[in-house]
């Protein structure tokens, strides 16, 4: 079947199978940022952006997501990248392959609610799994980040 | 593996039923569950095309598209407004945000499961399921629609009638499916209570002994908690015994009415 | 000591922002896609033998490249355990077997060009069982008439105990002191049995393996695992070709925790590779990660611990029944610390022991190596019977064990008769206490509506590396402009050992990590490691970076000699190049490199190997604080305070990580993290969405602290830190809930339906 959609902001046209899932086309297609981690939408490896709203790309067919606008991690680079350090300064990201979905959902959280708390935190990525750092220290990283960006606007 | 053929974004909704009439197709919801299933599926019918994935507020009901999902659920202020968060309550514990977003009510309501938290909230909120073909039916005539039938769950439409609600789970993890589900309403003085994830789908009980008339009180509502936990079929499965949850709804209850009575003083 | 400016500090991990940022590094991410799409039929019977097989049809789907079955594959037998030769655990298994062992075992091998063309031949494969009476019940397993490996090429090369004839993988008993005597002479005697089911590392990357035909003709396998070595020699063993055929590296790993410390995926691509001459690919799905992974050895332990009056502990009984499944991995090794790791840990006033074991083989899901290995099994049990005895002599539990603990400076007879160079154990409880909060926590609180809250302890003590055994080495070469290479066989899984060993080679070669650069691990190209488990990386390959280094400076000065036209005692190094102690003259590091490829004969690079004759215990104290729902028996954990003793940590962030990942994990294996099997020995928890690990909600709020102490042969005093973590939530938590309930649970996990109906034991 023909798709068309945007991938990180640049057109696709494709042919694809009715059954292809949005990952698989996804690393088809070079970003291999989105991981797959179960087969029951429990880890929230392979969380990409459709339309801006934080989806599993694991249960999406991609010819539902012709039409709309997907971003992955290697889309936003930028913008992870801020935030992303702060997560480094802790050693949180440990193994890394939870990273992309946890960076991609955290990007959408901090959308969604750029002030969260830590409860917010919490609620929003709890569809994050992580086996390697206890979580923690992610926590500890994304309030190291909304700190400096709060008292960087002040100053600034 | 799932595997499809053939994938259609009808345009009508009676293009969406013919389709849907054939063996070997199925209306797609958030693709959740289908996706876990090692099936194959002729042809795939999306729903998407066709405007239901709005909430909308008349003057007296919210029509809630078959392809809204579940977060907007969760977050929508009216209906939270309306139930005293109980739609959040119901729906936060469920896998996480993202999958959340994905998840529709239509495919939550039409497939009945028996952990849906979704389903045995709605129970209790005097809700009625628009079916293209059948019409409006309530919840609990829907529910027991043959398995066998092939219709399209178009919308789900929920009284605005004042209401108190309160939604209390218990989970062995906390985004884990249920273990017991506890929904229970007030609407012009009637109770209604329904239990989930029984482990089978949600029961529906009234207050038909009065129990908490004329008023919620410790006394009543552990009388109530208990009656309906004697009411209430339980069984067992990996998550828990019959045995326990049959307690567990007990508490729930209680303590769900005692919380109804604490929304009640504070309306 | 001169202030370190490397060590001790908590600098960011190497490769941080690349994973970070979802830069390709995994097997997935860096090997062709369009290799052969390799997969497995795996048994639905927990015991049967295949009395016909046929593949005609199957072979017949279009993208098929080959099917293999027990007919196809070498018959001598190997063991998967990643361990050193001659590994403990038995050879019992062949790449393929007639007989099949367990519900997931091995049937066929499925090679095609796309997966769907694999999945359709799976389904094509005729298969007709002889079905058997399997052996679930690891209580009747030994001697029992029917024989999980009756075959006769069945071996054990190692004095372990083991008699496939009797379905014992290992047995054995080891002793110091009279134990039965003191016992029979003790105030009070507790007797109780623990049960600690087969839990799953549940590692975010499942196991994953690549293999192809390098220009040489050898075998080239990229495969996520933590033991590059012993993998080049398993693989050869599997498929009966010479060990310098094959080639193993490691990219980045997506955690391991032990798993990959056991060959799972990789005999398969990599038996397909050398048929067809073909790259092949492997990816395990969680369910089959779930169901044919490599988990924690279920153990029942049986504990008899005997006390005076005051609450001296005077003796410790214990037998450890160990599930080792349908083949033997680790099975020999695990069981040895359930005793070794926890009986030590009250060396203090212990006048006798006594540690039994059996491993049994059942048909389940053969067991592996897991974080704690042992260690997590026999700590949940001897710390609940500590907490056990205070209750009972209403001493508080912290008190108890300030009585009893092991300290530094004394002999461990349960430990290989190790002293302690290096224990801060009483300083982590003390401290512990403190930022605890024990003295307010400790008392039950009601909470109202049925809340109750409570705190329980416990502590744990793992080693670090394996005495005697284990080999760390590490090459560092000089290159241009002055950086450094360092090439470890070690496998940083996750854990920042890349980064701890830059900092340790930074540390010795005075300049910063920044100008280390890492490689491994390599079969071909990095120096033999026995790999990355035991927790042996920082502390055996560590030293061996600190050696090398020092290695590398002596052969800098004798360059730097050359050019300054003086002898090599007149010269010193001082980071950023060799100096003439005289004052008169120096030469750059960068100006070394230049020499050093210019007519040179001195290599700019030094290789050393170290091994220990001890593995020195790191310790730790956790305390938990529950909120527990008498009405529902829900458990929310509230707070978990640690503090831990590894020495001198060399990366205090990614030290404190190490401790808050493992008590989540331990969270998770005390309250959620479920192994059950149908009767017909299917495991339920196939998924996660069965198999429950923490989420961000389920785990509370974590303080870790650290107590240091100077471990002599560590570098720059550093003993372990990745495994003595996970160990204490298990024994705490329990006690938090008897604080909570008066009921003592001693099987694992402790449910909201065993806490609400009082079912304390299975």
């Amino acid at each position: 079947m023909q798709i068309k959609l945007t991938l990180n902001g640049r057109a696709i046209c494709a042919d694809v199978a009715a059954d292809v899932l949005l990952i698989d086309f996804l690393r088809e297609h070079g970003c291999l940022s989105v991981k797959r981690g179960c087969e029951t939408a429990n880890c929230g490896l392979c969380t990409v952006l459709m339309d801006d709203i934080p989806i599993l790309s694991c249960s999406m067919l991609v010819v539902r997501a012709s039409g709309h606008a997907i971003y992955t991690l290697e889309g936003l680079q930028a913008e992870a990248e801020e935030f992303a350090g702060f997560i480094a300064d802790q050693g949180a990201e440990q193994c890394g392959f939870c990273n992309p979905g946890f960076v991609m959902n955290t990007i959408a959280l901090l959308r969604e609610n750029p002030e969260p708390t830590d409860d917010e935190i919490r609620a929003y990525l709890a569809g994050n799994l992580c086996r390697c750092s206890g979580y923690e220290g992610q926590l500890r990283g994304i309030r190291a980040y909304l700190d400096w960006k709060k008292g960087g606007e002040t100053c600034g | 593996m799932l595997k499809i053929t053939n994938y259609v974004r009808p345009q009508t909704l009676d293009e969406a039923y013919e389709f849907c009439q054939k063996r070997g197709n199925v209306v797609l919801g958030g693709m959740l569950w289908l996706k876990m299933q090692n099936r194959t599926i002729h042809t795939a019918i999306d729903l998407c095309d066709l405007g239901l994935d709005k909430i909308e507020e008349e003057n007296d009901e919210y029509r809630i598209g078959a392809m809204v999902s579940l977060r907007a659920l969760e977050t929508h202020e009216g209906l939270n407004t309306l139930t005293q968060g109980a739609f959040c309550a119901a729906i936060e514990h469920i896998v996480g945000v993202q999958f959340r977003n994905s998840a529709t009510i239509g495919g939550s309501i039409y497939g009945r499961f028996g952990f849906s938290d979704v389903l045995t909230l709605f129970s209790v909120l005097g809700a009625k399921v628009h079916l293209y073909h059948l019409g409006m039916l309530s919840i609990k005539e829907f529910v027991q629609l043959p398995r066998t039938t092939r219709d399209i769950l178009v919308e789900v439409v929920i009284p605005k009638r004042k209401m108190q609600v309160v939604y209390l789970s218990q989970r062995n993890t906390a985004t884990d499916f249920p273990v017991v589900a506890c929904a229970l309403s007030c609407m012009d003085g009637n109770y209604i209570c329904a239990i989930g994830a029984r482990p089978g789908a949600a029961q529906v009980f009234s207050d038909k002994m009065e129990i908490l008339s004329p008023e919620i009180t410790q006394e009543s509502a552990q009388a109530f908690g208990e009656s309906i936990a004697n009411r209430a079929v339980f069984g067992s499965n990996m998550r828990s015994s019959a045995e326990y949850r049959k307690k567990v709804c007990s508490v729930l209850v209680r303590r769900a009415a005692l919380m109804l009575r604490e929304v009640q003083h504070a309306n | 000591m001169a202030e370190l400016k490397s060590v001790g500090k908590s600098i960011r991990k190497k490769d941080a922002m690349q994973l970070l940022l979802g830069k390709p590094a995994y097997v997935d991410d860096v090997t062709p896609h369009d290799a052969l799409v390799v997969k497995v039929l795996r048994s639905p019977h927990a015991h049967a033998l295949i009395q016909d097989i046929k593949i005609d049809i199957a072979m017949k789907v279009p993208g098929i490249e080959a099917i293999y079955t027990y007919k196809d594959v070498p018959q001598k037998r190997f063991t998967m355990a990643g361990q050193t030769y001659p590994e403990p655990s038995p050879y019992d298994r062949l790449l393929l077997d007639q007989r099949v062992r367990f519900v997931g075992d091995a049937v066929a091998i499925v090679a095609g060009e796309t997966e769907k063309a694999v999945d359709k031949a799976l389904k094509l494969i005729k298969v007709t069982y002889e079905v058997l009476e399997p052996v679930l019940d690891f209580h009747q397993a030994k001697d029992n008439p029917i024989l999980v490996h009756p075959e006769e090429n069945w071996r054990s090369l190692c004095p372990v105990g083991a008699d496939n004839k009797r379905n014992l993988c290992a047995s054995g008993v080891d002793a110091y002191g009279d134990v039965d005597a003191v016992l029979e002479d003790c105030d009070h005697v507790i007797e109780h049995t623990f049960h600690v089911k087969a839990c799953q590392q549940a590692m975010m990357e499942t196991f994953r393996t690549y293999t192809e035909i390098d220009r040489y003709g050898r075998l080239h396998v990229v495969s996520a695992t933590q033991i590059v070595f012993h993998c080049r020699r398993i693989i050869a063993n599997a498929l009966d070709i010479p060990k310098s055929k094959v080639h193993v590296e490691k990219p980045r790993i997506g955690g391991g925790f032990g798993a990959k410390q056991t060959v799972i995926a990789e005999v398969y691509p990599a038996f397909v590779t050398w048929k067809t001459g073909k790259p092949a690919k492997m990816i395990y799905t969680r369910q089959e990660t779930q169901i044919a992974g490599s988990p924690r050895h279920e153990m029942e332990m049986h504990v008899r611990l005997g006390a005076s009056d005051d609450g001296t502990i005077r003796a410790i009984d214990l037998y450890t029944l160990s599930n080792t499944g349908a083949y033997g991995e680790h099975g020999p090794t695990t069981v040895g610390l359930s005793g070794h790791k926890s009986i030590s840990v009250y060396t203090g006033n212990l006048e006798a022991y006594r540690f039994g074991f059996d491993v049994v083989y059942t048909n389940k899901q053969s067991a592996g190596a897991y974080r704690g290995y042992g260690a997590t099994q026999g700590l949940f049990a001897v710390e609940s019977m500590v907490n056990e005895l205070a209750d009972k002599l209403g001493i508080d539990p912290v008190v108890i064990r300030e009585k009893n603990i092991v300290r530094e400076g004394m002999t461990m007879p349960s430990y290989y008769n190790e002293t302690t160079n290096a224990c801060a154990l009483d300083r982590c409880i003390e401290r512990c206490k403190d930022i605890f909060g024990w003295e307010e926590k400790f008392p039950v609180r009601d909470m109202g509506n049925g809340r109750v809250r409570a705190a329980g302890i416990a502590l744990s003590m793992q080693g670090s590396g394996i005495s005697g055994l284990d080999v760390g080495s590490a090459t560092v070469k000089l290159g241009d402009e002055g950086f450094y290479n360092l090439l470890i066989g070690a496998a940083d899984m996750g854990t920042g050992c890349d980064t701890i060993l830059a900092q340790i080679a930074a540390e010795c070669l005075e300049c910063s990590p920044d100008e280390i650069e890492v490689f491994g691990a390599d079969s071909d190209a990095s120096p033999y490691d026995s790999g990355s488990y035991a927790s042996s990386t920082t502390y055996v390959t560590g030293k061996a970076v600190e050696k090398a280094c020092i290695a590398l400076k002596e052969n800098m000065c004798k360059v730097a000699a050359e050019v300054l036209n003086c002898a090599e005692n007149e010269v010193e190094f001082r980071g950023d190049g060799v100096y003439k102690l005289d004052g008169t003259g120096m030469i750059s590091r960068t100006d070394i490199a230049t020499k050093s490829m210019i007519g040179n004969t001195i290599p700019a690079q030094a290789t050393v190997s170290h091994t220990s004759p001890v593995s020195p215990p790191p310790f730790m104290a956790g305390m938990v604080e529950i909120e527990l729902d008498k009405e529902t028996g829900n458990v929310q954990v509230l707070n978990y305070a640690a503090v831990v003793d590894c020495g001198i940590p060399i990366n205090p962030n990614l030290a404190r990580i190490q401790a808050e990942g493992g008590i989540v994990q331990g969270i998770g294996m005390a309250l959620h993290e479920n192994v059950s099997y149908t009767a017909q020995g299917r495991i339920m928890e196939d998924s996660f969405m069965q198999y429950k690990i923490p989420t961000r909600l389920d785990m509370g709020k974590l303080h870790v602290e650290f107590e240091n102490s100077n471990e002599p042969t560590g570098p720059y005093g550093a003993k372990s830190i990745g495994e003595v973590v996970i160990n204490t939530p298990a024994p705490a938590i329990a006690h938090a809930i008897f604080r909570a309930t008066g009921v003592w649970h001693r099987t694992l996990p402790i449910t909201p339906e065993k806490i609400l109906l009082g079912s304390a034991d299975e």
